[in-house]
């Protein structure tokens, strides 16, 4: 089967501080990874692929810089890697993001199968795998935890608030994959040769099909009108004294908040 | 259309070059330089700039549409099992606010089975002037085909100039298929809402980054305007009983798309007795514990407040509880007016998931766990003693 599994490299994010004079985000030196959400959709891919056999293509849409995350990809074991890069796609928001990732999934030929993270943790949008899905006109099924293939079939467990739906759908779909679903292997060291050794195929608006009027800036609905940090968490209060008292005082502190 | 650095009134002080995430920013001759191989006109870099000299300009794209032609402001009614959940509550209370500021209709779109008819007028009685009810079995639970194309030939019927939908596993499936098919603007998981008083478009607000920065988001020359909306932040709508309000019925048209995704089995987590995303009070227990047998603390404590029990990823990962109790940034993220943390350190991806709780109380033995940096109440101790000493004392003054 082939398999398509769209990838965003992100900032990580737990590295990201705030700059107390400026009030701002410190990006300098904060490494860029692959979403982790998105490193569970490659090995998903990499195990559907051992299990029914098949091709794993793993894209991308970002600047030049990207293709690192695509190399890690190859070396966790992608048989193939594509990166889309263009100014033109520079400021698409999630529609126009999904659009260019569809286009570019058409050209690449026939597929069985799209797999992408939940969500990526810089934006958290969550919508550019179902918006791949409508571009495509496939079934979706989001927030999977476990996958296979029954009969040429897609069956897929998704995990919802308080229940885990199971459904089956015919191929090709597209699923967006949560972390539990996996836990994504280590590149091994052949795999590492061989990914620094890959040239990294790059395509652009053009070579996709894009029309110019659906990417970037104008083919974009939304667009932010500011970025601000949230106010931080001040007045925190530590309690002090024996267990007995602390609790007490706790115990009143919530009474008196009303919540209970 | 592009990025541009106003010559005259950049200074090169150089405080939007470890803004840029793309590292496209460069000062040669005291001047801002971009690279614009690198940028991805995000505009982090804009928000920096005290001296306003940095400018992505957009080409104004002429709405598609009439804007005018779209009116009033509709709530997704999201139904599980044909009850209203209390999100949709939540929309409504919000909904009726921005309804205010335009002058405008508040409505409600549900779904369901056939039977589902008969909670309208719960919606009217929380606010809504109009409700537009499509119902079939198809629609009995949710489903990605037949809700997209029901929502979607509502709204191209009707013409709503914004939508409301709960940020859930329901709300998140279907807003991004309906914004794509539409091709209108959305905004996920919205923490804030309100009207741009000379536009009289939306302004929504958001966190990003793990909830580092928050960003506000328009779609002004698009239509409708389609926000997701997180959980537990906005207030929800008083009940007026006997409130009266319309009642427009559509028919449901069958496609062959319907039975593409059949469900072939729900399992049930019967650990979970209170819906996290929706609980008032949740308390939640970490590594501190320990050992699984141990959650039962936690549990004790949730059911002294009548919470929801939560739990941090090391305790999911480590199979002492199942994951639909899991808070964070591969979990759930939760809003409630209490949240306790039992024993949990307060790694950044946890914060993510609960840090914009009303009131946050943190017990653990480590006085530097950085969860007591967004603690309301910290008690530094051993959980063991505390949490049973608070449980007990909580059932003393609740009487």
């Amino acid at each position: 089967m082939n398999i398509i599994v769209c990838i965003k490299q992100v900032p990580e994010t737990t590295e990201v501080k705030i700059n107390p004079e400026t009030n701002t985000l410190i990006r300098e030196g904060v490494p860029s990874i692959i979403n982790p959400f998105d490193e569970n959709a490659i090995e998903e891919a990499l195990k559907l692929k051992e299990k029914n056999g098949g091709k794993v293509t793993v894209i991308t849409m970002g600047p030049p810089q990207a293709s690192e995350a695509l190399k890690k990809a190859l070396a966790m074991g992608a048989d193939e890697a594509v990166l889309i890069s263009d100014r033109a796609f520079a400021g698409s928001d999630t529609l126009a993001t999904s659009y260019a990732l569809s286009r570019a999934i058409k050209k690449l030929g026939e597929f069985d199968l799209i797999i992408c993270g939940k969500q990526a943790i810089d934006g958290d949008t969550a919508q550019v795998g179902p918006g791949i899905a409508e571009w495509l006109g496939l079934p979706q099924v989001t927030f999977v935890v476990k996958a296979g293939v029954e009969g040429g079939k897609l069956v897929a467990e998704r995990l919802l608030e308080d229940e885990n739906e199971v459904v089956e759908t015919k191929l090709p779909a597209a699923i967006t994959v949560v972390k539990q679903i996996n836990e994504p292997r280590y590149p091994s060291l052949k795999g590492q040769m061989r990914a620094k050794k890959a040239e990294i195929r790059t395509i652009n608006a053009a070579e996709v099909g894009a029309e110019e009027s659906k990417v970037g800036l104008k083919g974009s609905p939304t667009w932010v009108v500011r970025i601000f940090t949230p106010p931080p968490k001040t007045g925190g209060e530590m309690l002090s004294g024996s267990v007995d008292e602390m609790a007490e005082a706790l115990a009143l502190k919530i009474k008196k908040n009303g919540v209970c | 259309m592009g990025i541009k650095i106003i010559g005259e009134k950049c200074i090169g002080c150089k405080i939007c070059v470890p803004a840029c995430p793309f590292q496209a920013i460069d000062v040669v001759d005291r001047k801002a330089v971009i690279d614009e191989t690198k940028c991805n006109l995000c505009g982090a870099c804009v928000d920096t700039c005290k001296f306003k000299a940095i400018m992505i300009e957009r080409e104004v794209v002429a709405p598609k549409v009439n804007l005018s032609d779209y009116k009033g402001i509709w709530v997704f009614a999201e139904q599980r099992g044909d009850e209203i959940q209390e999100v949709t509550l939540e929309l409504l209370g919000e909904g009726r606010k921005l309804a205010g500021e335009l002058g405008e209709e508040l409505c409600a779109v549900l779904m369901g089975s056939p039977s589902i008819e008969k909670k309208a007028g719960e919606l009217i009685e929380h606010g809504a002037d109009k409700v537009y009810v499509v119902t079939d079995k198809a629609l009995s639970r949710y489903s990605t085909f037949p809700y997209t194309r029901t929502f979607v030939s509502l709204i191209n019927k009707y013409k709503p100039e914004i939508v409301l939908v709960g940020a859930t596993t329901i709300g998140r499936d279907l807003a991004p298929r309906i914004a794509a098919r539409i091709k209108t603007g959305l905004t996920a998981d919205c923490t804030g809402l309100a009207i741009e008083p000379e536009k009289k478009a939306l302004m929504q607000t958001r966190p990003a980054f793990g909830g580092n920065i928050m960003a506000t988001i328009m779609s002004e020359n698009h239509r409708p305007q389609i926000a997701t909306v997180r959980h537990k932040v906005m207030k929800k709508a008083a009940k007026e009983k006997g409130r009266k309000g319309e009642i427009i019925k559509d028919q449901f048209k069958p496609e062959a798309e319907d039975a593409l995704v059949k469900i072939r089995e729900i399992i049930k987590d019967k650990t979970v007795k209170v819906n996290l995303a929706e609980a008032e009070i949740i308390v939640s227990g970490g590594r501190g514990l320990g050992e699984a047998k141990n959650f039962k603390l936690v549990e004790e404590l949730a059911l002294a407040l009548g919470g929801a029990v939560g739990a941090s990823r090391a305790t999911v990962d480590a199979g002492w509880i199942s994951s639909h109790h899991q808070v964070g940034q591969t979990g759930k993220t939760v809003c409630p007016k209490l949240y306790v943390a039992c024993g949990i350190s307060g790694a950044v991806q946890h914060l993510a998931g609960m840090s914009s709780s009303d009131i946050i109380v943190a017990i653990n033995k480590d006085p530097e766990a950085p969860i007591f940096k967004v603690a309301t109440y910290g008690i530094v101790g051993d959980l063991f003693e505390v949490v049973p000493a608070l449980t007990k004392k909580l059932k003393e003054v609740r009487g």
